[in-house]
């Protein structure tokens, strides 16, 4: 009878948990409609794969193997041939006006069978260091193919070819660097910032004050606000899954069942810091400030997704520890990319459990049953 | 046994650099309407908060239905019903679910107590469809109690039930509190309306934390033993002016229309002190003291 009566309060609760949310047009935009955005921006918009970059080409000597590295060159999608030339003179006005973006230089009396005019020079925009470095790694791997492919043709006796192979994502799909992240980014705004806005918001409403002079647990308070949030993540997190399968060619190595474990328990993690921001503040901008300056911002600095943390000076490299996303993101990473199972992931699952069990003990001591 | 005991009970804020409440006492019976009178700021809602179990007295001790505030507070927050003073529903719900989501919340259902709200929900039931945020002040109010009725509480806290709404809806609310106390619900109500503190069966005026007196509304106003006028003018600022420059004038102040004057000796040496001080159209005469009346008088110190 009791329990019937729990069960009861509880649905009720929730069901009004659900009928906030979807009535409130600005937590529908938060949840549904920002991860499709997030994941369209990063996929097509936001990338730092060099394509179609301008290119000049100077070739003083027309022959042969200059025209055959030329329609190599053009052949490739990381090129755009704007101009063809036969000198240097205009080289730095098309750099200053921006028509092109790096060159590649012949010398004049370019032939391959001397030691003296077989100089190619690559000159490229540096104000762009992470671009221009991509531009030369990228011609010389063009020219060099083609030398490998002429010197197959003459049986040179002895030379020396690096076969290069990239693991999990040969394709280069920069798409696989950032779904992990993404996904972690998108959980933290939805578990985090909105369960402590929602709590929050009853007590900033007072009807937190209506709701502890009532029967109901206060530990079931707290539980009841949460719940819809897992829901509402774990389709969000179906949606994201599918976005990044078909719309973004994202493979999913691992199993899809390891992965919703382990997304499941990054969701209880966001949602219990969720519950320890809701009881430490009283006003809903408070909460989201909060939660965007605790976790939002270190959600994106620190997971590894936009800046590697083998680069951050060690202090900083401490501090991503504690952020409960780079060990979402590495589990990620490893199960929906690289295919590990439970043995390869149990270190960050480990500590992903203890960051929970922490949050959510220090939400429970710290709820109020009262107003002071 | 009283419903709501009370005794010495002392509150403070801001690790006690505010003084809400200092040594309160006062008792309600079964099934009494009870008022606590007060301008705002004078600690009704520190009352209201603390008899709930949401806040911790500093000192003192208080029983609701024989429960201790402190040590009991999950018996009391079962019997109870409490409306705050802020409107604290859900505005994007509508009437019908908030009222539902609080009936199921208490354990019970709209149809087990209807005959509780039934008055009051069906001047509503016609918007029961419309969201709480959308209602008039009135109509919120109306919801409010129905919310805080529907579980058949023995004792119903209502703190300003009537502050921001019309003075009908304000004169049909206290109806149906009347109505409610024949079903043996003890109720304490707070007001900043003194006019209101009639409809109370006792009334307690507080003043800056302080219980200035308790007693009936008749008994209260028979305290008053000084003669009160009501006098009006032709120019009621140059009135008010004069009135406090008269050496007999006890007190004064504006009271509707007229001003209400205290004075010693002859009032008719105050009118001809009013007509030489160039006061035009001079009407004085008898009043009866209201509540209002005797609440300046407690809290005036000359």
């Amino acid at each position: 009878m009791i329990k019937h009566k729990i069960y009861k309060q509880f649905t009720a609760f929730i069901r009004k948990e659900f009928y906030h949310v979807f009535r409130d047009r600005k937590t529908l935009l938060i949840m549904f409609v920002l991860p499709v955005v997030q994941i369209l921006l990063f996929g097509f918009a936001l990338t730092n794969e060099v394509k179609n970059a301008r290119l000049l080409i100077v070739n003083p000597t027309e022959n042969a193997v200059s025209g055959q590295i030329i329609s190599k060159i053009k052949a490739s999608k990381y090129f755009t041939v704007t101009n063809v030339a036969h000198n240097t003179t205009d080289m730095e006005s098309y750099f200053k006006s921006g028509n092109i973006q790096c060159a590649l230089i012949f010398p004049s009396g370019f032939n391959t069978t001397s030691l003296k005019n077989n100089t190619i020079q690559i000159i490229t925009d540096g104000t762009d260091p992470n671009f221009s470095k991509t531009v030369t790694n990228y011609l010389n791997a063009i020219i060099g193919e083609y030398l490998q492919e002429r010197s197959m043709l003459q049986q040179v006796p002895l030379q020396i070819n690096s076969e290069v192979r990239m693991l999990y994502n040969p394709e280069m799909n920069g798409s696989m660097v950032f779904i992990p992240g993404v996904i972690a980014l998108i959980m933290m705004i939805v578990c985090c910032t909105l369960t402590a806005v929602a709590i929050v918001r009853e007590k900033e409403f007072g009807s937190m004050e209506v709701l502890l002079v009532s029967p109901l647990k206060p530990i079931l308070v707290l539980v009841a606000k949460a719940l819809p949030y897992l829901v509402l993540s774990i389709i969000n997190l179906i949606v994201i899954l599918l976005m990044s399968r078909f719309a973004l060619g994202v493979p999913i190595r691992g199993s899809l069942l390891l992965l919703f474990a382990e997304s499941i328990l990054f969701i209880i993690t966001c949602l219990a810091f969720g519950l320890v921001i809701s009881n430490s503040t009283n006003s809903q901008s408070a909460a989201m400030l909060i939660s965007m300056m605790g976790m939002l911002l270190p959600t994106l600095l620190f997971t590894g997704f936009l800046f590697p943390l083998e680069n951050m000076p060690i202090g900083f490299q401490w501090f991503a520890n504690i952020v409960p996303a780079r060990w979402y993101f590495l589990i990620v990473n490893d199960v929906m990319i690289k295919g590990l199972s439970f043995s390869g992931v149990w270190k960050e699952t480990l500590v992903l459990i203890g960051m929970s069990v922490t949050l959510l003990s220090i939400s429970m001591l710290k709820f109020k049953t009262r107003l002071q | 046994m009283n419903t709501i005991e009370v005794k010495d009970i002392n509150k403070s804020y801001e690790k006690g650099k505010v003084t809400a409440l200092k040594n309160v006492s006062f008792n309600v019976g079964k099934g009494e309407l009870f008022g606590l009178i007060g301008p705002d700021g004078a600690g009704k809602t520190t009352i209201f908060r603390l008899l709930t179990t949401l806040l911790i007295p500093d000192s003192g001790e208080a029983k609701v239905l024989g429960y201790d505030i402190v040590k009991d507070y999950k018996q009391i927050r079962n019997l109870v019903g409490y409306m705050p003073g802020k409107f604290s529903l859900y505005a994007d719900l509508t009437i019908e679910e908030n009222l539902n989501f609080f009936a199921t919340l208490f354990g019970t259902t709209i149809e087990e107590n209807y005959h509780l709200i039934k008055d009051i929900y069906e001047q509503i039931a016609p918007f029961k469809k419309r969201r709480a945020g959308k209602l008039s002040g009135g109509m919120k109010q109306k919801l409010a109690l129905c919310c805080a009725l529907i579980h058949k509480p023995e004792v119903l806290f209502l703190d300003e039930p009537t502050t921001g709404i019309d003075p009908v809806s304000r004169v049909e609310l206290w109806d149906m509190l009347q109505k409610l106390k024949t079903e043996g619900i003890t109720i304490l109500a707070s007001t900043p309306y003194m006019d209101e503190a009639v409809r109370c069966d006792r009334v307690a005026l507080i003043q800056e934390g302080e219980i200035l007196n308790i007693d009936t509304p008749d008994n209260i106003t028979g305290q008053f033993n000084k003669k009160l006028y009501a006098i009006k003018a032709g120019n009621m600022y140059a009135l008010l002016k004069a009135l406090k420059q008269y050496p007999e004038t006890d007190n004064s102040y504006a009271f509707g229309e007229y001003a209400h004057v205290i004075v010693n000796g002859d009032v008719e040496n105050l009118k001809s002190f009013l007509e030489k001080q160039g006061i035009s159209g001079i009407e004085v005469r008898n009043t009866l003291p209201t509540i209002e009346d005797t609440f300046i008088a407690e809290s005036y110190k000359p």
